[in-house]
């Protein structure tokens, strides 16, 4: 059962080939089997799962059936889910039970789906490895050894090692497209404003973008159906109409004009490049027409990001003050101890550096040097973007530099892990969609293509993505992994 | 960067910093600072900072309670 995608896990479940509660149960069992080695869940809500099939079985017997009944889906544990623990990968929030459900959360149980788990992710989304987390690393199912990438480390690995058909991820600078490159599955962040960011926990509210994991192109069309669209409780939710991205996914493929940056290429990896090379031939062959464009100042993406996501980061982190939520410290006699100790425990390395340099950009006197700077590059990479979507339909490129790195390869030198996002934070920068499909091996650890879009040009993307899974079966390759 | 810039940019985000964890910070943020420095290489004169990728204004509502209070609901152990 966990080799089937969503489609024909909805088919089966609408032809009573087996029950909610089997296939629940099914998942609920290979993640206690695999996830001791994976650990690619920090909660695993069996009860909560268990009763919420029964309830769909019900329905289905009754012939009621939802967009997704009966599907099961991993939430990553960023996005806050009623009374279930939302830790956010954070010893601050490591007894934090929310109150009420996030909207992606609400969508999803609206929907039909069922929750297995909350997945493992970076510390508050910060990491491109799943190694700041609390809660311990994450192995890559391609490799144990190997980081599953970050910051939706856990939600990547759930769905390419089968304990999960599907699961939601955050992108702030790469946070769901470098794991789906990664771990050889598809992930997609859509436009920013596309999916409601009401309940999930904030790191940079100006990047950050909900979105999905999946096996297939189509898979994420059909969830993305059901989790898009305008939210009166998220300020910066679109108003945009939402299209039915799942027909657009399936609809008969029309020629394109393909763009390729060729920043994205100067010193890229060999073996990177002759894998990617191959994909867009394949593109060229059927129905695509390819041209080079010039993104100039894309590469300057990583160095802006680092302005405005920490800057924005240690505005958003400063409600964690051991006061109304969240990790105390004890032992403390003044107001002053209070924050710091609380602030100092609870947070780990990586979030620490980012709310310093935060703080530091935005204190005075460094205003206009690093925050302004960095809006100002933010909006040349972002007409830049403008400018070649005049020619050209879609940007591809590798979503990663490079395949997964091993474990504790990057921990100590920040500069290189902040580089593996080198070509994901541009996407965030502009507010654009983008998607990671995969495209191939590097000694047998996948790599993905990144198709970038126009702002709410994701039914194009899916399209495209479709449109390559239909020629190529990168998707189709699973990672073996041992008993245990 | 140095050590002292370092002490009060802690000290304004309210996070204490062991002295054993001053040497790694003090060379890890000059590091980070070099990175961004780059950005320096582009004139950005005459642009426009952007604050928001949908150039959007903020949304107003009207000043209405919608939530029922659920004090007792949060408070709960």
């Amino acid at each position: 059962m966990h080799e089937r995608t969503i489609t024909e896990l909805s088919k089966d479940l609408a032809e009573k080939k087996f029950s909610s509660l089997e296939l629940t149960e099914h998942f609920i069992n290979r993640i206690k089997k695999y996830d001791t080695k994976l650990n690619s869940f920090i909660t695993i809500t069996e009860e909560h799962a268990i009763n919420q099939a029964k309830k769909i079985d019900s329905e289905i017997a009754k012939n009621k059936l939802r967009p997704l009944s009966g599907i099961p889906i991993a939430q990553k544990d960023i996005f806050c889910m009623k009374n279930i623990k939302t830790t956010c990968g954070s010893k601050m929030l490591e007894n934090f039970i929310s109150p009420y459900d996030s909207t992606v959360v609400k969508k999803l149980n609206d929907a039909g789906s069922i929750v297995l788990g909350k997945t493992n992710m970076d510390e508050f989304a910060m990491g491109s490895s799943n190694e700041t987390s609390y809660f311990g690393s994450v192995k890559n199912p391609w490799g144990f050894d190997y980081v599953p990438g970050g910051s939706s480390g856990g939600s990547a690995t759930s769905v390419a090692a089968g304990l999960a058909p599907c699961a939601t991820g955050t992108d702030t600078g790469g946070s769901i497209r470098q794991p789906a490159s990664l771990c050889g599955i598809c992930g997609i962040k859509p436009t920013y404003g596309r999916v409601s960011r009401f309940g999930m926990i904030a790191f940079a509210s100006s990047l950050d973008q909900a979105g999905i994991f999946t096996q297939t192109a189509e898979d994420c069309a059909i969830i993305l159906n059901q989790i898009s669209g305008f939210d009166e409780k998220d300020s910066t939710s679109s108003k945009v109409d939402v299209p039915d991205y799942h027909a657009a996914c399936l609809k008969k493929f029309d020629s394109i004009k393909i763009g390729i940056p060729r920043q994205f290429l100067d010193g890229l990896d060999d073996s990177v490049k002759s894998v990617f090379y191959e994909a867009i031939k394949i593109l060229e062959e059927n129905n695509c027409t390819v041209k080079e464009i010039n993104l100039k100042n894309s590469k300057l993406g990583v160095s802006a990001y680092q302005v405005v996501a920490p800057a924005e980061c240690s505005s958003n982190l400063s409600r964690y003050d051991g006061i109304r939520f969240g990790f105390r410290a004890d032992d403390v006699t003044t107001i002053d101890e209070l924050y710091k100790k609380s602030r100092s425990q609870g947070f780990g390395r990586e979030v620490k550096r980012r709310i310093l340099i935060g703080t530091y950009a935005l204190s005075a006197g460094y205003y206009d040097a690093y925050y302004l700077k960095a809006q100002r590059i933010r909006q040349i990479i972002t007409s830049e973007f403008a400018e070649a979507f005049k020619e050209v339909d879609l940007i591809l490129g590798p979503t990663a530099p490079d395949s997964a790195f091993k474990i504790g390869e990057k921990t100590n030198d920040p500069i290189a892990m902040y580089l593996s996002d080198i070509f994901t934070v541009s996407a965030n920068l502009a507010g654009i969609p983008a998607m990671s499909i995969p495209m191939g091996f590097k000694k047998n650890m996948p790599l993905g293509l990144q198709i970038i879009g126009n702002h709410f040009d994701e039914s194009k993307i899916l399209s495209l993505a479709n449109h390559f899974q239909k020629l190529t079966d990168w998707h189709k390759k699973k990672p073996v992994l041992n008993e245990e | 960067m140095d050590k002292k810039t370092i002490i009060k940019i802690a000290d304004l985000a309210k996070i204490d910093i062991d002295d054993s964890e001053l040497d790694e910070i003090t060379s890890s943020l000059s590091k980070i600072l070099a990175l961004v420095n780059e950005m320096d290489s582009v004139s950005t004169e005459g642009i426009t900072p952007m604050a928001h990728p949908l150039n959007m204004t903020q949304r107003l509502r009207k000043d209405e309670v919608l939530e029922k209070n659920q004090r007792d609901e949060l408070q709960k152990k």
